[in-house]
């Protein structure tokens, strides 16, 4: 089994994935304005929501008791479903999904597919399986259109073209339509695509989901969109598969009374987006007349084995254990019902926009939920791309603790030892000099001396060797003539005695 | 070797302690302090309803249970529309004389996509969110009904109008087998440069009558 987040094993690591895209102006402007046009939206429609805490606080509690009853609420789901007519499939991985898929659509002779907007599917890779079984997949979504007409990558969960503006977006459409004219106001390319889909809604003849919940108590599905593009998908073609992660699992129908008012508001910042649909199974008389579920691990049970962020980091003896003192596991990052909340808050994010993240989940979210699905063998630069200021966890809508599960995989990553040699070799020198007051007296008089050269103003702005890095883009105070040892033992009693 | 089930289970069972409470009493024992009921009368309540409704540029109007077949007359008039489909629960006394009403399981997506809008009733309706529960293939009609054409004409009684998301949630649990779309307002998209377009793939104009 091997577990795969689209490119994310073969990307470049975050820094120097980040050092390339923070040299592109219009890029940063893009993602910029994107995220402050959602975060103001978002911070609307909360503000007027007054139980918003305590459905933050349901919605927590309702993710973490069904993780720990996951199988049992998976079997239930495959009874429902399978029960009101839909055939449930599992894959282990990436590839079983693929394979899965492929083989619904060949043995019926579909040559061509259409897609609802599923990051699920471009975790999997699941496009370049198709074009490899020469199935045509269309993305129906309007920023997955654009990503998928310009060979590009998404950028953001939510808004996978929030990096490209209108004129871009004109130019391609332009090219890859061979339309002779097009405006370039929102308007005329909403409309070109409008166009542009039509033909394929009513023509294709299968069509591929995501989910956003499955309910284990009817075996129903709920989609979340806001074009159009979904109805389109869900109910026109003869055939729906439906890819869900098995974290998508939700007990009861009422639980979504929960989730569909925090996941609209911190999504798209409205109080409900335009289009909800739900259903179960199929009928006779409307829609598909043939919908398969495909329930997807790859890699989602390796995050829920990492029960306890807390007890990992005890027993470790590390800063993790004495972080993450609450109720923080690393699980908890199966909570997420992907809003893209995290994304828009992010001060890093913000700068470097989604790329740089080398997966198809980026941000604050990404961060922890791709290197945990890889078992920790790739992307273990992500963990770092942070600053641990806290605002994710302070948006996200199921409360999940970022920083906390953060600080949790660094702490793993040191223990493979996967930290940089020069960074293994300076904490060891600091523990050893900070466990014997003598040793940091006589450090702090080697520093004295040995910053002189580099002192100005009683600041030292660039420094020599593996202290280069540290002060790129900050200055550090030099050290004092005394330190507060010397001046008490000198003093004895303190100022004015 | 195992199947991929029996993999994937035993592999949540090993990841999970031996030891596990009670799914029922744990289930029911998660805090929901959010406001279940609503708290305003019912003429605050549609009030609230409409409000919401013209939030997202829908078009409104009110009427009694006995006018039902002018009002549409009216708006569709104001629309310039001769003829619509109809979902095949309608009552005929809805339908006003001198317009052309279609309601036939039939018709093929392209015949669909050359009609000129279509008119439903609905299952029930949200005030907090100003959404349109629409159950298929009841009062609602096929799915392909009410997404294709690019005019939507919706008939809302009164009394199906519930105030929160949970008095809404509990309502479609009662027919949770069904197909159920929830539709807020006219399909949109923020796609580009966030700027929100009315109107992708959905109807783009939606006309609610309110039966009081």
């Amino acid at each position: 089994m091997t577990v795969r987040v689209g490119e994310a094993a073969q990307a470049p690591d975050f820094p120097s994935a980040s050092h390339e895209l923070l040299q592109n102006a219009q890029l940063r402007r893009n993602v910029r304005r994107a995220t402050e046009v959602i975060r103001a939206k978002r911070n609307r429609v909360v503000a007027e929501t007054p139980d918003w805490e305590e459905l933050r606080e349901a919605a927590r509690q309702i993710k973490d008791h069904t993780l720990r009853h996951l199988d049992f609420y998976l079997e239930q789901f495959e009874e429902n479903c399978s029960r009101a007519g839909g055939q449930v499939h599992w894959a282990q991985d990436a590839d079983e999904a693929n394979r899965i898929i492929v083989e619904i659509l060949q043995e019926r002779g579909h040559k061509e597919v259409i897609k609802v907007k599923t990051m699920t599917s471009d975790e999997i890779g699941l496009n370049a399986a198709l074009e490899g079984e020469a199935i045509t997949p269309y993305e129906t979504d309007l920023a997955d259109l654009i990503v998928q007409l310009g060979n590009d990558r998404p950028s953001h969960i939510v808004v996978p073209a929030l990096h490209r503006n209108r004129n871009e977006i004109r130019q391609l459409f332009m090219e890859k339509m061979g339309l002779k004219e097009l405006g370039d106001r929102p308007e005329d390319l909403t409309a070109a695509a409008r166009a542009y889909l039509r033909d394929k809604f009513l023509r294709v003849e299968a069509a591929i989901s995501g989910a956003n919940f499955a309910v284990a108590e009817t075996g129903s599905v709920c989609v979340v969109e806001s074009e159009g593009n979904g109805r389109m998908c869900l109910s026109l073609p003869k055939l729906l598969i439906t890819l869900v992660g098995i974290e998508k699992i939700i007990p009861h129908f009422t639980d979504l009374e929960v989730f569909l008012q925090l996941l609209p508001r911190s999504a798209t910042g409205e109080r409900m987006n335009p289009y909800n649909s739900i259903w179960t199974g199929f009928s006779a008389s409307d829609g598909p007349q043939e919908f398969h579920v495909v329930l997807l691990d790859n890699g989602r049970t390796n995050v829920l084995a990492d029960a306890d962020a807390e007890s990992a980091g005890r027993a470790a003896g590390t800063a993790a254990a004495v972080m993450s003192a609450g109720v923080t596991s690393a699980k908890d990052t199966l909570d997420c019902i992907r809003c893209g909340a995290c994304l828009n808050v992010c001060p890093v994010y913000r700068q470097t926009g989604g790329h740089a993240y080398g997966s198809v989940y980026a941000g604050p979210i990404g961060a922890i939920l791709t290197p945990q699905l890889q078992s920790m063998q790739h992307s273990q630069s992500l963990p770092y791309a942070s600053s641990l200021c806290g605002a994710c966890y302070e948006v996200c809508p199921v409360k999940i603790n970022i920083p906390e599960i953060l600080i949790h995989l660094r702490s793993k990553i040191v223990e493979q030892g996967a930290a940089p040699l020069s960074e293994r070799w300076e904490m060891n020198a600091a523990a050893f000099t900070l466990a014997r007051s003598n040793r940091l007296a006589v450090a702090q008089k080697f520093a004295r001396v040995a910053q002189w050269p580099f002192e100005r103003d009683g600041f030292l702005h660039n420094l020599p060797g593996p202290f280069r890095a540290w002060l790129q883009s900050r200055d550090l105070p030099a050290l004092p003539k005394e330190s507060f040892r010397e001046w008490w033992a000198k003093t004895k009693r303190g100022p004015g005695k | 070797m195992m199947d991929s089930k029996t993999v994937v289970l035993q592999k949540i069972r090993n990841a999970l302690p031996a030891q596990r409470e009670r799914r029922e009493p744990e289930y029911a024992a998660i805090q929901r302090k959010y406001l279940q009921a609503g708290e305003h009368d019912s003429a605050h309540r549609l009030a609230l309803f409409e409000q919401r409704l013209r939030d997202y540029d829908a078009g409104l109007h009110r009427c009694g249970s006995s006018t039902i077949a002018e009002t549409i007359a009216g708006v569709l008039r104001e629309r310039q529309k001769k003829s619509l489909l109809v979902a095949a629960e309608i009552p005929v006394k809805w339908l006003p004389q001198n317009l052309t009403f279609v309601h036939n399981d039939a018709l093929t997506y392209a015949e669909i996509d050359h009609s000129e809008g279509v008119l439903t009733g609905c299952a029930t309706a949200i005030a907090s969110t100003g959404t349109i529960v629409l159950r298929h293939s009841n009062e609602a009609g096929g799915r392909a009904l009410t997404l294709i054409p690019d005019y939507h004409l919706c008939i809302v009684h009164a009394e199906k109008v519930v105030e929160t998301v949970p008095e809404g949630l509990r309502q479609m649990a009662s027919f949770a087998a069904a197909a159920i779309t929830m539709i807020s307002g006219p399909s949109a998209t923020s796609d580009i440069e966030m700027t929100r377009i009315k109107g992708v793939h959905g109807p783009r104009t939606l006309d609610v009558i309110l039966v009081i």
